[in-house]
């Protein structure tokens, strides 16, 4: 009866032990989620301003100022444009 | 146990030994009421205690949705930016920080005091949305008592090319004009909240749960297409500015789809910057601003003619040398004609002839034509502000009125209206809805005319644009065009103006096969010059369409060969 109880006393204070390093290894993998959820949520800002600054690059005011007047381009002449009709059913 | 083996020993009293008992037993007896009153009285209180102390609400900011074109293009982007905020009792700076301050925030150092010395208030704001870097620098300084808060600020990289279609937010990220008040609900997120758990080091180590969920707004795809917007933008502008006119406007519709492509007004403003606002360049001309729209409206009043079977394309007419006189007014034609076929009639804008065609018509089809074309009502695109026009009920049609109305004087109408009213013309008979989202393919309409007098229509408003009609101008090179120009005398006091007209040209193109129509608007043009329809507005049509064919790879469907435009007058002039 003894040697059970202690058994049991031991298996219980394995446990215990199990328990707090599982709690926190998963109070670190946490907050390595939460640290990498801020850096997702940084790199959408990011990302936005970076859409901005392309939206204003790609002004197409200025895209059409530069084409003419840096790099001298002009709209082609209608009649050496050809249009070519995609045939029906063909994949895009 | 018993004190008889040490017979030596002086036997206390009894008490003694039972007065420590009752002591101890008093004092494990206080521990238990005590434990008792912590773990079953006060529990929640304690717990409470003990969670603040490693517990954190954290809100959870949401971020506004982003406004893009058809194609992905943003037109609206948010981004953080730094509020900065003091207590000022709290503020202890020097005055070479708050020199410093001062500079760095761009404001007064006599303001920066005024506001330092509201000591009575716990919050009050210096600058709001500076730039991040700016924020950072504020911070570096140091200074006890300065706070920063995280904001979100509107961008609008398209500026005054978008500005009335997207319109604005305000300081605290709501819409307050355009899309951005219209998709309010859809575009705005709602912050949210959560429980967590932080260590010794500020970490967040455990998520306990969410008090309130939030959610981040949704992007929103719109059917514009920014380089057709551009374009009419920059068209328009040019135009406004050559015809020294008030204002302009130009609508440009998908004619499968009924996706708005372009919706542009002159005077804009610059979104992003909106420090001096005036009404003018606020409203949305094309949406909320009705006008009689003039000649543009005789198509309407030939096609029910047509479709009541009253006249065919080539019934002939008699309109008097462009003089005609009803109920003591009379009605003037710019030129004089004698007879007119009916597809004449629009070729050369007849008021007489639009006004004798329609005194043949019972004025409550009249009013039925006008309304299911949805004249006197708003189009319905969920845009704030939305004219529905000035249509008056039959009932009250006096004769003269009946035949203002057949060349578009005595009604009112927004541009956006004309636009889709013309879509009858150019859609076999069928009304379609407009939509301002991106749609997903063609849509069924209302079928207000038969698709025999919708393409008999369709022929007349061909001829308009040939040479000998009212706008040659409106012509490009390699598509066929069809459209008409209107001219009308602006309303003032209750009469017209002799001096201040509304030019305007409705068209759509290729003819054999309608896929864009576009509508243009010029308020007041200077009168000196020209004022006329088919030469202010109808080439801004012309530029503009070309450009939206020639993007959308639309195949040509007239020759390619240089149009051959009229000397300057040459053209038949519209009446109204």
């Amino acid at each position: 009866m003894a040697k059970l109880n202690l058994l049991l006393l031991l298996v219980l204070v394995v446990c215990a032990l199990g328990l707090v390093t599982s709690q926190h290894r998963a109070r670190k993998l946490f907050s390595e989620l939460e640290h990498e959820e801020g850096r997702a949520r940084q790199l959408d800002v990011e990302y936005g301003q970076l859409q901005l600054e392309a939206s204003t690059w790609g002004l197409h005011s200025r895209v059409e100022k530069i084409a003419r007047d840096t790099l001298k381009m002009h709209v082609p002449d209608p009649r050496r444009v050809v249009v070519v009709t995609r045939p029906a059913g063909a994949a895009r | 146990m018993s004190f008889a083996a040490a017979p030596a020993v002086v036997r206390l009293p009894v008490w003694r030994a039972r007065f420590v008992l009752v002591i101890f037993l008093a004092g494990f007896a206080v521990l238990v009421a005590r434990s008792v009153y912590l773990q079953a009285m006060k529990t929640q209180f304690l717990q409470e205690k003990g969670e603040a102390r490693f517990s954190r609400v954290l809100e959870v900011p949401a971020t506004r949705g982003r406004v893009l074109d058809r194609n992905g293009e943003a037109l609206a982007v948010s981004t953080p930016v730094k509020s900065i905020w003091v207590i000022p009792a709290d503020v202890e700076a020097g005055g070479e920080a708050k020199k410093k301050l001062s500079r760095l925030l761009g404001i007064d150092t006599r303001e920066l005091a005024k506001k330092l010395a509201e000591t009575d208030r716990d919050f009050v704001y210096l600058k709001r949305q500076v730039s991040p870097d700016t924020a950072d620098k504020v911070d570096a300084l140091g200074i006890p008592g300065v706070y920063e808060q995280r904001e979100y600020r509107r961008y609008y990289p398209a500026g005054e090319v978008t500005a009335h279609l997207i319109g604005f937010t305000g300081v605290d990220d709501t819409g307050q004009e355009g899309i951005e008040l219209a998709y309010q609900s859809t575009l705005g997120g709602t912050p949210g909240s959560r429980r967590v758990i932080k260590d010794r080091l500020g970490r967040i180590v455990e998520d306990v749960g969410s008090i309130r969920a939030g959610q981040d707004g949704k992007d929103l795809t719109l059917s514009i297409d920014s380089k057709i917007q551009s374009l009419a933008y920059s068209a328009l502008k040019d135009a406004v500015a050559a015809d020294r006119a008030k204002a302009g406007a130009i609508v440009a519709l998908d004619v499968r789809t009924g996706e708005v492509l372009a919706l542009a007004n002159v005077p804009s403003y610059n979104p992003n910057n909106r420090s001096r606002l005036t009404g003018a360049q606020l409203r949305n001309r094309a949406l909320t601003d009705s006008f009689e729209p003039g000649s543009t409206l005789k198509p309407f009043t030939i096609a029910l003619a047509l479709e009541l079977g009253r006249v065919t394309p080539s019934t002939r007419l008699q309109t008097d040398g462009g003089r005609y006189s009803l109920g003591g007014y009379t009605i003037h034609d710019a030129h004089k004609d004698g007879v007119l076929t009916v597809a004449q009639v629009i070729q050369v804008s007849s008021n007489v002839g639009a006004a004798k065609i329609a005194l043949e018509l019972p004025r409550q089809r009249m009013w039925e034509m006008f309304n299911r074309a949805g004249f006197g009502t708003p189009p319905q695109l969920g845009f704030p502000g939305e004219s529905g026009g000035k249509l008056r009920p039959w009932k009250s049609w006096r004769p003269i009125e009946q035949a203002t109305m057949a060349y578009g004087h005595g009604i009112a109408v927004s541009l956006m209206q004309l636009a889709h009213a013309y879509t009858i013309f150019a859609r076999d008979g069928e009304l379609v809805p407009l939509t301002l989202l991106r749609a997903s393919g063609p849509v069924q309409g209302e079928q207000v005319i038969s698709a025999h007098t919708a393409r008999e229509v369709r022929k007349m408003l061909e001829l308009a644009v040939e040479p000998g009609g009212t706008g040659p101008r409106a012509r490009i090179m390699g598509w066929t065009v069809a459209g008409k120009t209107g001219t009308a005398h602006k309303q003032q006091d209750g009469g017209y103006a002799p001096d201040k007209y509304i030019s305007s040209f409705v068209g759509f193109a290729p003819a054999s096969a309608p896929r864009i129509l576009i509508a243009v608007m010029i308020d007041e043009p200077d009168a000196r010059r020209d004022y006329y329809g088919g030469l202010v507005a109808a080439p801004v049509f012309a530029q503009v369409m070309q450009g939206t064919l020639r993007m959308l790879n639309v195949p040509n469907d007239a020759p390619l060969e240089p149009l051959e435009m009229p000397g300057k007058g040459d053209e038949a002039k519209e009446g109204t």
